[in-house]
């Protein structure tokens, strides 16, 4: 088991014949997910090394069964290729373009609430690796092998960092969910949180978050009442100036609020291990889980 | 972007927002010209972006000629902390009967716009929230659906505004409301809206908007290219210009330990165990995913144009980003360059054996590897106490 993306994933890719487009489907192809098509107007009939291209996210769903978006569009048409696959039925969109307007995010996630029908995850994210089975996205796959520890996280490289140090230990991930950087995440820790703590394959569950919002927060408090599985925490941005963005458009401490400590006091308020380090938190989820195995 | 208050005010003015006609200027000459033109009294009002401008002396009224001289005088070049002013505000003094906080943000919490009203204006609005929350009128607007009438008066009952002026607050509200939506902003805020006296009998009393605090969204500006020169260039850093330019992103900050890593959360991260480790960051720079080495050169050159760097860490782990690039970049920054500070470099992920071996072959002066991120916070912070 795992969650999101496995074997069943029929992925489509918007964005499929741009340079960074071609690259990363090519990559997740090589990896053994199977992506049944592209989406760029104009361009359908044509195809990506034996990849089918289609014109309308509608016409990819009808002829290849697609179950699964990747957007990867230029930020000022990822709205609308994101509300395009929603449209056509796809139950999953994985949003990995960086810098979409706040106010189409804004759009974009209250009409998917709204319609109810598909979960986006991103924008701004490094997608969803299920190691062993499909990897939609731009994790690079290599650091990782399957086994039980669930990773939801807000940063790219810093999920790779501890991805790492747990690999070198001898655990593996159920699967890895980049959530993205972005003030409007489709998906939040929280729903991240709940299907980890269904799926039977995730025995620990690693969340990486960082400075801005109060969405680690409200994880603390979902884990109190929802999560009996052990979850090990990082905050990044301890050092963080308020009132500078730092890189990431979510990770900003306005006044006294989005701070990384009052997110870690929340959590471990809750009884969930926070690591002052990335190699801390893997050598914290290493213990737990020899414990268990022990 | 943070707009100064005039750019606010003059976007305010192109949807109908009634503010006090002014006018801006950046010497004394252009100040008393501003000020005949409107008229006596008049208000001049430094422009930067913080609080507190009042009580620093950057706002004064001016009855006369040699009024406006003499403030705008001690106003243009004044320091207010540690901004200074380069340029003023001159509009028509207002009358003031009250003084209310209106305001509309991107609640990203609630996924909603969210809009304060309040009768406690003309003060540190935290401050009102802290002591008195029950003062502030709140409430979410349904972004598909948008601001209708019923939000202005729930927000104006609710808040408690003198009955004449529900309709006016109610309307002033709604565009506000407009602002937000149709310029992409994160924030519109109004610290004081006022009602003014009116007639003697206390009839026909009118609300403007006296202050306005702008944020627009960054990523939205390509919709709205006439904004992109409301920027105010004057509170840049340089160093920030510099990096903006060059399409990388960093941060400047107040200690003397330069660092690049690929990856915002990566970056925030390394900072943060530099902290830990005893040091004190220069700057927050991601190079971004796929860096190239030309990127990478760039990105030095920006650290180092900061002159409180002692010692620099490069804290790479790479994904897309390849570690022999990064070698790359950080040796042909040495041809260019020749840096003076210690370097200290940590490669982990891809093709980090080939980048290794790079700068082995390179031997380049005071460049130290290390393979950890913690060992390598350890000795950069070792390496900038010693320099």
């Amino acid at each position: 088991m795992s969650i999101l993306v496995d074997s069943d994933t029929r992925l489509c890719v918007s964005g499929i014949t741009g340079r960074e487009g071609t690259f990363h489907s090519l990559r997740d192809r090589d990896y053994g997910t199977q992506v049944v098509g592209g989406v760029t107007p104009g361009k359908g009939g044509q195809n990506v090394e034996g990849i089918p291209v289609f014109n309308t996210f509608h016409e990819a769903v009808a002829q290849s069964g697609a179950n699964t978006a990747m957007i990867f569009v230029p930020p000022r048409f990822a709205a609308d290729s994101i509300l395009e696959a929603e449209d056509a039925g796809i139950a999953l969109i994985i949003a990995i373009t960086e810098g979409i307007p706040a106010h189409d995010e804004l759009r974009v996630f209250n009409t998917l609430v709204k319609n109810g029908r598909s979960r986006l995850v991103g924008p701004n994210c490094p997608g969803i690796l299920s190691p062993g089975k499909a990897n939609v996205g731009i994790i690079p796959a290599a650091f990782f092998r399957d086994g039980n520890v669930g990773v939801v996280s807000r940063s790219g490289t810093l999920t790779y960092q501890i991805g790492n140090v747990l690999a070198q230990s001898g655990f593996g991930n159920s699967t890895i969910v980049g959530i993205g950087g972005d003030p409007v995440p489709g998906t939040d820790f929280i729903d991240v949180l709940a299907l980890f703590e269904e799926d039977p394959e995730t025995e620990l569950i690693v969340m990486c978050g960082e400075i801005g919002g109060d969405a680690e927060e409200r994880a603390a408090e979902f884990i109190e009442g929802s999560v009996s599985k052990p979850v090990v925490a990082y905050i990044a941005g301890f050092t963080a100036p308020p009132g500078k963005t730092m890189g990431h458009a979510g990770a900003i401490v306005s006044g006294s609020r989005g701070t990384a400590a009052a997110k870690a006091e929340a959590l471990e308020a809750k009884g969930v291990r926070v690591g002052r380090t990335p190699t801390q938190v893997a050598e914290i989820a290493v213990s737990l889980l020899g414990a268990a195995a022990g | 972007m943070d707009l100064l208050e005039y750019p606010g005010k003059q976007l305010f003015a192109r949807h109908g927002v009634p503010v006090p006609t002014g006018r801006p200027a950046s010497t004394v000459e252009e100040a008393v010209a501003a000020a005949d033109e409107i008229g006596y009294p008049c208000v001049i009002k430094a422009q930067v972006q913080i609080g507190g401008r009042g009580k620093a002396g950057g706002i004064k009224i001016a009855e006369s000629r040699e009024q406006a001289r003499e403030h705008a005088d001690a106003i243009l070049g004044m320091d207010i902390r540690g901004l200074t002013v380069h340029e003023v505000w001159i509009e028509g003094a207002s009358e003031i009967a009250a003084e209310y906080y209106a305001s509309v943000i991107f609640d990203r919490s609630a996924k909603a716009p969210l809009i304060m009203l309040s009768t406690k204006g003309g003060m540190d609005i935290e401050a009102v929230a802290e002591e008195d929350p029950e003062a502030i009128a709140r409430l979410h607007v349904d972004p598909l659906l948008g601001f209708q009438d019923f939000h202005g008066r729930r927000l104006a009952f609710e808040a408690g505004v003198d009955a004449d002026v529900v309709r006016p607050v109610g309307a002033l509200l709604a565009k506000l409301y407009q602002v937000f939506i149709e310029e992409e902003a994160t924030l519109v805020e109004v610290n004081p809206m006022i009602v003014t006296p009116g007639s003697a009998d206390g009839g026909g009393r009118e609300v403007k908007a006296l202050d306005a605090k702008v944020t627009l969204d960054d990523n939205a500006l390509f919709r709205h290219p006439d904004n992109a020169g409301l920027r105010d260039i004057s509170a840049e850093d340089p160093q920030e210009r510099m990096a903006k330019e060059r399409g990388l992103t960093y941060v400047k900050l107040d200690g003397d330990i330069g660092i690049l890593g690929n990856g915002a959360g990566l970056v925030m991260s390394t900072l943060d165990v530099v902290d830990q480790a005893g040091g004190k960051p220069a700057n927050f720079l991601d190079a971004g995913g796929g860096s190239k080495a030309e990127a990478i050169t760039s990105a030095v050159e920006v650290i180092l144009s900061n002159p409180n760097v002692k010692a620099v860490l490069f804290n790479i782990f790479g994904g897309i980003t390849r570690c022999d690039e990064v070698a790359k970049g950080l040796i042909e920054a040495f041809a260019q360059i020749s840096p003076q500070v210690p370097f200290v470099v940590r490669l982990d992920g891809t093709n980090d054996k080939e980048g290794r071996q790079l700068l082995a072959e390179a031997s380049l002066p005071n460049v130290h590897s290390e393979s950890t991120m913690d060992d390598a916070a350890k000795k950069v912070v070792e390496l900038a106490g010693t320099s």
